[in-house]
Protein backbone atom coordinates (compact mmCIF):
# COMPACT_ATOMS: atom_id res chain seq x y z
CA UNK A 1 0.00 0.00 0.00
CA UNK A 2 1.30 3.28 -0.81
CA UNK A 3 0.28 6.45 0.96
CA UNK A 4 -2.44 5.80 2.45
CA UNK A 5 -5.06 7.89 4.42
CA UNK A 6 -8.56 7.21 6.01
CA UNK A 7 -10.84 9.21 7.61
CA UNK A 8 -14.09 7.35 9.12
CA UNK A 9 -16.95 9.75 8.84
CA UNK A 10 -19.76 10.24 11.12
CA UNK A 11 -22.24 12.97 9.85
CA UNK A 12 -20.27 15.97 9.29
CA UNK A 13 -17.45 14.63 12.03
CA UNK A 14 -14.50 13.23 10.40
CA UNK A 15 -11.95 11.00 12.23
CA UNK A 16 -8.71 10.65 10.72
CA UNK A 17 -7.53 6.82 11.61
CA UNK A 18 -4.54 6.99 9.15
CA UNK A 19 -2.29 9.66 7.34
CA UNK A 20 0.19 9.15 4.82
CA UNK A 21 0.64 5.25 5.39
CA UNK A 22 3.00 3.13 3.23
CA UNK A 23 3.82 -0.45 3.32
CA UNK A 24 5.24 -3.20 1.06
CA UNK A 25 4.41 -6.65 2.21
CA UNK A 26 6.76 -9.35 -0.02
CA UNK A 27 5.36 -12.68 -0.67
CA UNK A 28 5.72 -15.24 1.85
CA UNK A 29 6.75 -12.74 4.29
CA UNK A 30 5.35 -12.09 7.84
CA UNK A 31 4.86 -8.52 8.87
CA UNK A 32 3.43 -7.37 12.62
CA UNK A 33 2.01 -3.92 12.80
CA UNK A 34 2.06 -2.92 16.64
CA UNK A 35 0.83 0.29 18.10
CA UNK A 36 -1.54 1.82 20.81
CA UNK A 37 -5.04 2.16 20.52
CA UNK A 38 -6.41 4.36 18.04
CA UNK A 39 -3.37 4.52 15.69
CA UNK A 40 -5.51 2.55 13.18
CA UNK A 41 -3.82 -0.76 12.94
CA UNK A 42 -7.49 -2.01 12.67
CA UNK A 43 -8.07 0.45 10.07
CA UNK A 44 -5.40 -0.72 8.02
CA UNK A 45 -6.28 -4.13 7.78
CA UNK A 46 -9.77 -3.21 6.87
CA UNK A 47 -7.87 -1.71 3.90
CA UNK A 48 -6.32 -4.15 2.60
CA UNK A 49 -9.47 -6.22 2.98
CA UNK A 50 -10.67 -3.93 0.48
CA UNK A 51 -13.77 -3.43 3.26
CA UNK A 52 -12.69 0.10 3.60
CA UNK A 53 -11.62 2.59 0.39
CA UNK A 54 -8.75 4.51 1.18
CA UNK A 55 -9.84 8.24 0.70
CA UNK A 56 -5.93 9.18 -0.69
CA UNK A 57 -3.61 6.32 -1.63
CA UNK A 58 -4.19 2.88 -2.85
CA UNK A 59 -3.31 -0.28 -1.82
CA UNK A 60 -2.68 -3.14 -4.32
CA UNK A 61 -2.48 -7.26 -3.49
CA UNK A 62 -0.31 -8.84 -5.82
CA UNK A 63 -0.16 -5.82 -8.24
CA UNK A 64 -3.57 -5.06 -8.62
CA UNK A 65 -5.60 -2.64 -6.85
CA UNK A 66 -8.04 -3.68 -3.97
CA UNK A 67 -11.46 -2.20 -5.05
CA UNK A 68 -13.51 -4.50 -2.79
CA UNK A 69 -13.36 -7.62 -0.52
CA UNK A 70 -11.67 -10.07 -2.63
CA UNK A 71 -10.48 -13.85 -2.27
CA UNK A 72 -6.38 -12.31 -2.35
CA UNK A 73 -6.63 -11.14 0.94
CA UNK A 74 -8.57 -12.71 4.07
CA UNK A 75 -9.44 -10.85 7.36
CA UNK A 76 -9.36 -12.78 10.51
CA UNK A 77 -10.84 -10.87 13.01
CA UNK A 78 -10.41 -10.24 17.14
CA UNK A 79 -13.33 -12.55 17.43
CA UNK A 80 -14.01 -15.30 15.80
CA UNK A 81 -17.14 -14.40 14.37
CA UNK A 82 -18.85 -17.77 13.75
CA UNK A 83 -22.61 -18.17 12.74
CA UNK A 84 -23.88 -19.57 15.53
CA UNK A 85 -26.45 -21.55 13.52
CA UNK A 86 -23.96 -22.97 11.40
CA UNK A 87 -21.62 -26.26 12.24
CA UNK A 88 -18.25 -25.70 12.57
CA UNK A 89 -17.64 -27.52 9.20
CA UNK A 90 -20.28 -25.13 7.89
CA UNK A 91 -18.80 -22.03 9.14
CA UNK A 92 -15.52 -23.01 7.39
CA UNK A 93 -17.02 -23.55 4.21
CA UNK A 94 -18.72 -19.77 4.63
CA UNK A 95 -16.56 -18.17 2.01
CA UNK A 96 -17.07 -21.32 -0.36
CA UNK A 97 -20.27 -21.26 -0.26
CA UNK A 98 -20.17 -17.24 -1.08
CA UNK A 99 -18.00 -18.28 -4.28
CA UNK A 100 -20.74 -20.71 -5.59
CA UNK A 101 -18.73 -23.74 -4.63
CA UNK A 102 -20.66 -26.93 -5.04
CA UNK A 103 -21.77 -28.99 -1.57
CA UNK A 104 -19.39 -32.14 -2.00
CA UNK A 105 -16.42 -29.91 -3.49
CA UNK A 106 -17.08 -27.64 -0.21
CA UNK A 107 -17.26 -30.31 2.10
CA UNK A 108 -13.70 -31.72 0.98
CA UNK A 109 -12.13 -28.48 1.28
CA UNK A 110 -13.52 -27.85 4.67
CA UNK A 111 -12.67 -30.57 6.05
CA UNK A 112 -8.88 -30.49 4.34
CA UNK A 113 -8.87 -27.09 6.64
CA UNK A 114 -10.01 -28.46 9.64
CA UNK A 115 -7.39 -31.13 9.55
CA UNK A 116 -4.76 -28.53 9.14
CA UNK A 117 -5.85 -26.69 12.13
CA UNK A 118 -6.78 -29.49 14.45
CA UNK A 119 -10.92 -29.69 14.58
CA UNK A 120 -11.59 -32.67 12.49
CA UNK A 121 -13.30 -34.39 15.11
CA UNK A 122 -15.16 -31.15 16.00
CA UNK A 123 -16.49 -30.16 12.21
CA UNK A 124 -20.14 -31.35 13.57
CA UNK A 125 -20.22 -29.20 16.42
CA UNK A 126 -21.83 -25.69 16.74
CA UNK A 127 -20.01 -22.54 17.91
CA UNK A 128 -21.13 -22.69 21.67
CA UNK A 129 -19.70 -26.47 22.11
CA UNK A 130 -16.47 -25.19 21.30
CA UNK A 131 -13.92 -23.37 23.55
CA UNK A 132 -12.43 -19.64 22.65
CA UNK A 133 -9.49 -21.29 20.93
CA UNK A 134 -11.32 -23.81 19.08
CA UNK A 135 -13.42 -21.30 17.66
CA UNK A 136 -10.82 -18.51 16.69
CA UNK A 137 -8.91 -21.88 15.05
CA UNK A 138 -12.18 -22.07 13.06
CA UNK A 139 -12.17 -18.56 12.29
CA UNK A 140 -8.69 -19.20 11.01
CA UNK A 141 -9.27 -21.98 8.80
CA UNK A 142 -11.96 -20.06 7.26
CA UNK A 143 -9.92 -17.32 6.56
CA UNK A 144 -7.42 -19.89 4.55
CA UNK A 145 -10.11 -22.04 2.75
CA UNK A 146 -9.78 -19.58 -0.22
CA UNK A 147 -6.44 -19.92 -0.20
CA UNK A 148 -5.89 -15.86 0.16
CA UNK A 149 -2.87 -14.33 -1.19
CA UNK A 150 -2.16 -12.21 2.16
CA UNK A 151 -3.83 -13.42 5.37
CA UNK A 152 -4.67 -10.27 7.53
CA UNK A 153 -4.69 -11.22 11.74
CA UNK A 154 -6.26 -8.68 14.03
CA UNK A 155 -5.18 -9.45 17.57
CA UNK A 156 -6.21 -12.83 16.87
CA UNK A 157 -5.59 -14.38 19.70
CA UNK A 158 -6.28 -11.49 22.52
CA UNK A 159 -9.43 -13.09 23.93
CA UNK A 160 -7.08 -16.68 24.78
CA UNK A 161 -5.35 -16.77 28.03
CA UNK A 162 -1.74 -16.03 28.07
CA UNK A 163 -0.84 -19.96 27.84
CA UNK A 164 -2.83 -20.80 24.92
CA UNK A 165 -1.90 -17.69 22.97
CA UNK A 166 1.70 -19.18 23.54
CA UNK A 167 1.02 -22.16 21.87
CA UNK A 168 -1.09 -21.20 19.12
CA UNK A 169 1.56 -18.34 18.12
CA UNK A 170 3.57 -21.26 17.54
CA UNK A 171 1.09 -23.11 15.68
CA UNK A 172 0.32 -20.18 13.67
CA UNK A 173 4.20 -19.88 12.35
CA UNK A 174 4.02 -23.41 11.57
CA UNK A 175 0.39 -23.38 9.15
CA UNK A 176 2.27 -20.00 7.58
CA UNK A 177 4.88 -21.72 6.47
CA UNK A 178 2.73 -24.74 5.29
CA UNK A 179 0.81 -22.00 3.60
CA UNK A 180 3.30 -19.97 1.87
CA UNK A 181 0.70 -16.96 2.24
CA UNK A 182 1.87 -13.11 3.17
CA UNK A 183 0.81 -12.59 6.61
CA UNK A 184 0.11 -9.60 8.19
CA UNK A 185 -0.51 -9.22 11.95
CA UNK A 186 -1.60 -6.86 14.33
CA UNK A 187 -0.91 -7.34 18.05
CA UNK A 188 -0.29 -5.28 21.10
CA UNK A 189 2.22 -7.26 22.28
CA UNK A 190 5.66 -6.51 21.45
CA UNK A 191 7.22 -10.07 22.32
CA UNK A 192 4.78 -11.41 20.21
CA UNK A 193 5.58 -9.42 17.27
CA UNK A 194 9.05 -10.26 17.68
CA UNK A 195 8.42 -13.99 18.26
CA UNK A 196 6.43 -14.26 15.16
CA UNK A 197 7.60 -11.34 12.60
CA UNK A 198 9.98 -11.04 10.23
CA UNK A 199 9.29 -7.56 10.03
CA UNK A 200 7.72 -5.05 12.67
CA UNK A 201 6.01 -1.87 11.78
CA UNK A 202 5.36 0.70 14.43
CA UNK A 203 2.32 3.04 14.39
CA UNK A 204 2.11 5.60 16.68
CA UNK A 205 -0.17 8.61 16.86
CA UNK A 206 -3.57 10.04 15.95
CA UNK A 207 -3.73 10.31 12.93
CA UNK A 208 -1.45 6.92 13.13
CA UNK A 209 1.47 7.21 10.92
CA UNK A 210 4.58 4.67 10.32
CA UNK A 211 6.83 6.03 12.96
CA UNK A 212 9.95 2.63 12.52
CA UNK A 213 10.26 -0.59 10.78
CA UNK A 214 12.39 -2.98 12.57
CA UNK A 215 13.68 -6.36 11.04
CA UNK A 216 13.55 -8.97 13.19
CA UNK A 217 17.14 -10.88 12.69
CA UNK A 218 16.13 -14.54 12.12
CA UNK A 219 19.98 -15.58 12.51
CA UNK A 220 20.98 -17.83 9.09
CA UNK A 221 20.85 -21.05 8.04
CA UNK A 222 18.47 -22.34 10.83
CA UNK A 223 15.21 -20.94 9.96
CA UNK A 224 13.29 -22.16 12.38
CA UNK A 225 13.68 -20.09 15.56
CA UNK A 226 14.70 -16.26 16.09
CA UNK A 227 18.30 -15.60 16.89
CA UNK A 228 18.16 -14.42 20.77
CA UNK A 229 20.60 -11.42 19.89
CA UNK A 230 18.48 -10.44 16.94
CA UNK A 231 15.04 -10.23 18.79
CA UNK A 232 16.10 -8.40 21.46
CA UNK A 233 17.80 -5.39 19.04
CA UNK A 234 14.39 -5.06 17.29
CA UNK A 235 12.58 -5.49 20.22
CA UNK A 236 14.91 -2.65 21.61
CA UNK A 237 14.31 -0.47 18.67
CA UNK A 238 10.43 -1.05 18.75
CA UNK A 239 10.29 -0.03 22.10
CA UNK A 240 12.43 3.16 21.27
CA UNK A 241 9.89 4.24 18.45
CA UNK A 242 7.33 3.60 20.87
CA UNK A 243 8.46 5.72 23.35
CA UNK A 244 9.41 8.61 21.22
CA UNK A 245 5.26 8.44 20.12
CA UNK A 246 4.54 12.30 21.04
CA UNK A 247 1.12 12.11 21.20
CA UNK A 248 1.00 9.74 24.01
CA UNK A 249 1.61 10.68 27.70
CA UNK A 250 4.54 10.08 29.51
CA UNK A 251 4.75 8.32 32.29
CA UNK A 252 4.74 11.21 34.85
CA UNK A 253 2.11 12.52 32.94
CA UNK A 254 -0.16 9.15 33.73
CA UNK A 255 0.53 9.62 37.22
CA UNK A 256 2.61 6.88 37.40
CA UNK B 1 -41.60 -39.81 23.47
CA UNK B 2 -41.30 -41.87 26.48
CA UNK B 3 -44.15 -42.70 29.20
CA UNK B 4 -42.37 -40.22 31.67
CA UNK B 5 -41.54 -37.31 29.72
CA UNK B 6 -45.56 -37.74 28.05
CA UNK B 7 -46.49 -37.56 31.81
CA UNK B 8 -44.02 -34.06 32.17
CA UNK B 9 -45.31 -32.40 29.35
CA UNK B 10 -49.00 -33.66 29.68
CA UNK B 11 -49.71 -34.00 33.50
CA UNK B 12 -49.61 -30.83 34.00
CA UNK B 13 -51.71 -29.49 31.58
CA UNK B 14 -54.96 -31.90 32.60
CA UNK B 15 -54.59 -31.18 36.19
CA UNK B 16 -55.22 -27.79 34.97
CA UNK B 17 -58.00 -28.48 32.73
CA UNK B 18 -59.66 -31.31 34.86
CA UNK B 19 -59.20 -28.25 38.15
CA UNK B 20 -60.98 -26.08 35.51
CA UNK B 21 -63.98 -28.14 34.73
CA UNK B 22 -64.44 -28.94 38.62
CA UNK B 23 -64.87 -25.25 39.57
CA UNK B 24 -67.29 -24.46 36.39
CA UNK B 25 -69.22 -27.59 37.49
CA UNK B 26 -69.56 -26.26 41.14
CA UNK B 27 -69.96 -22.99 40.55
CA UNK B 28 -72.81 -23.96 38.21
CA UNK B 29 -74.08 -26.63 41.42
CA UNK B 30 -73.46 -24.37 44.05
CA UNK B 31 -74.91 -21.10 42.66
CA UNK B 32 -77.66 -22.44 40.47
CA UNK B 33 -77.20 -20.52 37.36
CA UNK B 34 -79.73 -22.00 34.96
CA UNK B 35 -78.84 -23.26 31.56
CA UNK B 36 -79.13 -20.21 29.48
CA UNK B 37 -76.39 -18.03 31.69
CA UNK B 38 -74.42 -20.67 32.65
CA UNK B 39 -75.06 -24.24 31.12
CA UNK B 40 -72.78 -27.29 33.04
CA UNK B 41 -69.78 -28.64 31.34
CA UNK B 42 -71.57 -31.91 30.83
CA UNK B 43 -73.93 -29.62 28.79
CA UNK B 44 -71.47 -28.20 26.88
CA UNK B 45 -69.66 -30.92 25.97
CA UNK B 46 -72.49 -33.14 25.15
CA UNK B 47 -73.28 -29.83 23.05
CA UNK B 48 -69.99 -29.34 21.16
CA UNK B 49 -70.17 -32.71 19.99
CA UNK B 50 -73.69 -32.96 18.17
CA UNK B 51 -72.45 -29.57 17.08
CA UNK B 52 -69.71 -31.38 15.27
CA UNK B 53 -71.92 -34.74 14.28
CA UNK B 54 -74.82 -33.04 12.82
CA UNK B 55 -72.77 -30.54 10.99
CA UNK B 56 -73.41 -27.24 12.34
CA UNK B 57 -70.29 -26.44 13.38
CA UNK B 58 -68.00 -27.88 10.68
CA UNK B 59 -68.73 -25.65 7.73
CA UNK B 60 -68.29 -22.42 10.52
CA UNK B 61 -64.87 -23.79 11.47
CA UNK B 62 -63.71 -24.20 7.88
CA UNK B 63 -64.33 -21.00 7.14
CA UNK B 64 -62.89 -19.66 10.20
CA UNK B 65 -59.67 -21.83 9.77
CA UNK B 66 -59.07 -20.56 6.41
CA UNK B 67 -59.64 -16.62 7.00
CA UNK B 68 -56.94 -16.90 9.51
CA UNK B 69 -54.61 -19.31 7.45
CA UNK B 70 -55.27 -16.37 4.57
CA UNK B 71 -55.22 -13.64 6.61
CA UNK B 72 -52.42 -14.52 8.81
CA UNK B 73 -50.24 -15.37 5.50
CA UNK B 74 -50.40 -12.01 3.69
CA UNK B 75 -50.36 -10.37 6.91
CA UNK B 76 -46.81 -11.43 8.29
CA UNK B 77 -45.45 -11.79 4.57
CA UNK B 78 -45.96 -7.94 3.89
CA UNK B 79 -44.84 -7.13 7.76
CA UNK B 80 -42.00 -8.87 7.95
CA UNK B 81 -41.04 -7.16 4.34
CA UNK B 82 -41.64 -3.67 5.91
CA UNK B 83 -40.08 -4.70 9.42
CA UNK B 84 -36.85 -5.44 7.05
CA UNK B 85 -37.15 -1.72 5.44
CA UNK B 86 -37.89 -0.68 9.36
CA UNK B 87 -35.00 -1.92 10.52
CA UNK B 88 -32.68 -0.62 7.08
CA UNK B 89 -33.80 2.43 6.02
CA UNK B 90 -34.02 5.22 8.84
CA UNK B 91 -35.79 7.12 5.93
CA UNK B 92 -38.51 4.37 5.89
CA UNK B 93 -38.05 4.11 9.82
CA UNK B 94 -39.22 8.00 10.08
CA UNK B 95 -41.68 7.69 7.19
CA UNK B 96 -44.01 4.97 8.51
CA UNK B 97 -43.29 4.55 12.04
CA UNK B 98 -46.26 7.39 12.98
CA UNK B 99 -48.84 5.68 10.98
CA UNK B 100 -47.99 2.05 11.75
CA UNK B 101 -48.40 3.36 15.23
CA UNK B 102 -51.58 5.23 14.71
CA UNK B 103 -52.92 2.03 12.44
CA UNK B 104 -52.71 0.12 15.64
CA UNK B 105 -53.70 2.61 18.35
CA UNK B 106 -57.42 3.03 16.56
CA UNK B 107 -58.76 -0.47 17.32
CA UNK B 108 -59.53 -2.85 14.70
CA UNK B 109 -63.43 -3.12 16.24
CA UNK B 110 -63.90 0.19 14.79
CA UNK B 111 -62.56 0.08 11.35
CA UNK B 112 -64.06 -3.79 10.97
CA UNK B 113 -67.44 -1.93 10.00
CA UNK B 114 -65.92 0.14 7.45
CA UNK B 115 -63.68 -2.33 5.96
CA UNK B 116 -66.84 -4.64 5.24
CA UNK B 117 -68.92 -2.02 4.05
CA UNK B 118 -65.85 -0.84 1.15
CA UNK B 119 -64.91 -4.76 0.61
CA UNK B 120 -67.69 -6.68 1.08
CA UNK B 121 -68.92 -9.57 3.43
CA UNK B 122 -67.26 -12.53 2.02
CA UNK B 123 -63.97 -13.56 2.13
CA UNK B 124 -61.99 -10.71 1.16
CA UNK B 125 -62.85 -7.96 4.06
CA UNK B 126 -61.87 -10.99 6.63
CA UNK B 127 -58.77 -11.36 4.99
CA UNK B 128 -57.77 -7.82 4.87
CA UNK B 129 -58.72 -7.63 8.46
CA UNK B 130 -57.06 -11.11 9.84
CA UNK B 131 -54.33 -9.56 8.12
CA UNK B 132 -54.15 -5.74 9.66
CA UNK B 133 -54.34 -7.26 12.74
CA UNK B 134 -50.93 -9.43 12.04
CA UNK B 135 -49.43 -6.81 10.52
CA UNK B 136 -48.13 -4.52 13.96
CA UNK B 137 -46.56 -7.13 16.26
CA UNK B 138 -44.57 -9.01 13.09
CA UNK B 139 -43.81 -6.20 11.79
CA UNK B 140 -42.04 -4.52 14.73
CA UNK B 141 -40.73 -7.99 16.13
CA UNK B 142 -39.17 -8.25 12.78
CA UNK B 143 -37.74 -4.61 12.59
CA UNK B 144 -36.22 -5.36 16.28
CA UNK B 145 -34.89 -8.69 15.18
CA UNK B 146 -32.92 -7.46 12.15
CA UNK B 147 -31.56 -4.67 13.77
CA UNK B 148 -30.02 -6.38 16.53
CA UNK B 149 -28.31 -8.72 14.02
CA UNK B 150 -24.30 -8.74 15.27
CA UNK B 151 -23.02 -6.23 13.07
CA UNK B 152 -19.91 -7.80 13.49
CA UNK B 153 -21.20 -11.06 11.44
CA UNK B 154 -22.81 -8.97 8.41
CA UNK B 155 -19.02 -7.29 8.55
CA UNK B 156 -17.37 -11.11 8.12
CA UNK B 157 -19.46 -11.91 5.70
CA UNK B 158 -18.36 -8.61 3.59
CA UNK B 159 -15.01 -9.26 4.12
CA UNK B 160 -15.53 -12.61 2.00
CA UNK B 161 -17.43 -10.93 -0.46
CA UNK B 162 -20.66 -11.64 0.52
CA UNK B 163 -23.01 -9.93 -1.94
CA UNK B 164 -26.28 -7.63 -0.60
CA UNK B 165 -28.63 -10.54 -1.44
CA UNK B 166 -26.46 -12.98 0.40
CA UNK B 167 -25.77 -11.13 3.57
CA UNK B 168 -29.50 -11.21 4.10
CA UNK B 169 -29.86 -14.85 3.18
CA UNK B 170 -26.75 -16.16 5.33
CA UNK B 171 -27.05 -14.01 7.59
CA UNK B 172 -29.39 -11.54 8.48
CA UNK B 173 -32.66 -13.89 8.26
CA UNK B 174 -31.64 -16.70 10.18
CA UNK B 175 -29.70 -14.41 12.77
CA UNK B 176 -33.05 -12.66 13.06
CA UNK B 177 -35.40 -15.29 13.39
CA UNK B 178 -35.89 -16.39 16.88
CA UNK B 179 -36.70 -12.72 17.55
CA UNK B 180 -38.96 -12.79 14.74
CA UNK B 181 -40.94 -15.70 15.80
CA UNK B 182 -41.88 -14.24 19.05
CA UNK B 183 -43.66 -11.65 17.04
CA UNK B 184 -45.08 -14.39 15.00
CA UNK B 185 -46.71 -16.31 18.16
CA UNK B 186 -48.80 -13.01 19.03
CA UNK B 187 -49.34 -12.83 15.67
CA UNK B 188 -50.70 -15.78 15.15
CA UNK B 189 -53.21 -15.84 17.88
CA UNK B 190 -54.23 -11.69 17.13
CA UNK B 191 -55.19 -13.73 14.14
CA UNK B 192 -57.81 -15.51 14.91
CA UNK B 193 -59.35 -12.59 16.77
CA UNK B 194 -59.33 -10.83 13.83
CA UNK B 195 -61.10 -13.22 11.63
CA UNK B 196 -64.07 -13.51 14.48
CA UNK B 197 -63.86 -9.54 14.69
CA UNK B 198 -64.05 -9.95 10.90
CA UNK B 199 -67.05 -12.06 11.01
CA UNK B 200 -69.26 -10.05 13.54
CA UNK B 201 -68.88 -6.51 11.02
CA UNK B 202 -70.77 -8.76 8.51
CA UNK B 203 -70.70 -12.63 6.79
CA UNK B 204 -72.99 -15.74 6.87
CA UNK B 205 -70.08 -17.99 7.57
CA UNK B 206 -67.23 -18.75 10.89
CA UNK B 207 -67.41 -19.22 14.46
CA UNK B 208 -67.83 -15.30 14.78
CA UNK B 209 -71.05 -16.09 13.17
CA UNK B 210 -72.63 -19.00 14.40
CA UNK B 211 -71.83 -16.72 18.47
CA UNK B 212 -74.09 -14.46 17.44
CA UNK B 213 -76.52 -17.08 15.98
CA UNK B 214 -76.22 -19.18 19.14
CA UNK B 215 -77.18 -16.07 21.21
CA UNK B 216 -79.55 -14.09 19.43
CA UNK B 217 -81.98 -15.86 16.92
CA UNK B 218 -81.52 -19.18 18.26
CA UNK B 219 -81.16 -18.62 21.97
CA UNK B 220 -78.89 -22.37 22.46
CA UNK B 221 -76.34 -21.01 25.15
CA UNK B 222 -74.62 -24.38 25.19
CA UNK B 223 -73.78 -23.64 21.20
CA UNK B 224 -72.65 -20.18 22.53
CA UNK B 225 -69.91 -22.17 24.62
CA UNK B 226 -69.47 -24.91 22.29
CA UNK B 227 -68.09 -22.69 19.60
CA UNK B 228 -66.35 -20.31 22.27
CA UNK B 229 -64.05 -24.02 22.83
CA UNK B 230 -64.15 -24.39 19.01
CA UNK B 231 -62.37 -20.67 18.48
CA UNK B 232 -59.71 -21.37 21.72
CA UNK B 233 -59.25 -25.04 20.29
CA UNK B 234 -58.23 -23.65 16.87
CA UNK B 235 -56.93 -21.25 18.22
CA UNK B 236 -54.16 -23.21 20.19
CA UNK B 237 -54.02 -25.70 17.24
CA UNK B 238 -53.08 -23.01 15.03
CA UNK B 239 -50.46 -21.13 17.66
CA UNK B 240 -48.62 -25.41 18.00
CA UNK B 241 -48.62 -25.37 14.59
CA UNK B 242 -46.63 -21.93 14.46
CA UNK B 243 -44.17 -23.33 17.50
CA UNK B 244 -43.41 -26.40 15.51
CA UNK B 245 -42.35 -24.63 12.90
CA UNK B 246 -40.00 -22.59 14.80
CA UNK B 247 -38.70 -25.57 16.31
CA UNK B 248 -37.54 -26.58 12.77
CA UNK B 249 -36.15 -23.45 11.93
CA UNK B 250 -34.69 -22.28 15.05
CA UNK B 251 -33.92 -25.62 16.58
CA UNK B 252 -30.71 -26.41 18.16
CA UNK B 253 -28.82 -22.93 18.65
CA UNK B 254 -26.53 -22.00 21.69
Amino acid sequence: MVDVSYAYRRGTARRIALSGVSLEVATGEFVAVIGANGTGKSTLLRLIAGLLTPDQGSVSVQGEPVIGPGPRASLVFQEPRLLPWRTTLDNVAFPLELAGWRSEARRARAEELLRLVGLRDADHLRPHELSGGMRQRASIARALILEPAVLLLDEPFSALDALTRERFNLHLRALWRKTGASVVLVTHSIPEAVLLADRVVVLTGHPGRVAAVADVDRGTGSGSGTSAAGSDSAAAAIRDALRSDASLPTAAEDGW
Amino acid sequence: MTPRALLHDVGPVALAAAAFVLGWKLLVVVAGYPTFVLPAPEVVAQRLVTAWVDGTMEPHAAATALEVAIGFSVGSTLALGAGYLLARSPLAGRLLSPYLVAAQATPILALAPLLALWFGTGLLSKVIICALIVFFPVAVSAMVAVRSVDRQLIEMASAFGATRRQVVAGVEIPGALPVVFGGIRVGATLAVVGAIIAEWAGGEHGLGVLINLARGSLFDTPLLFATLFTIAGLGVGFYLLIVLVERRLVGARG
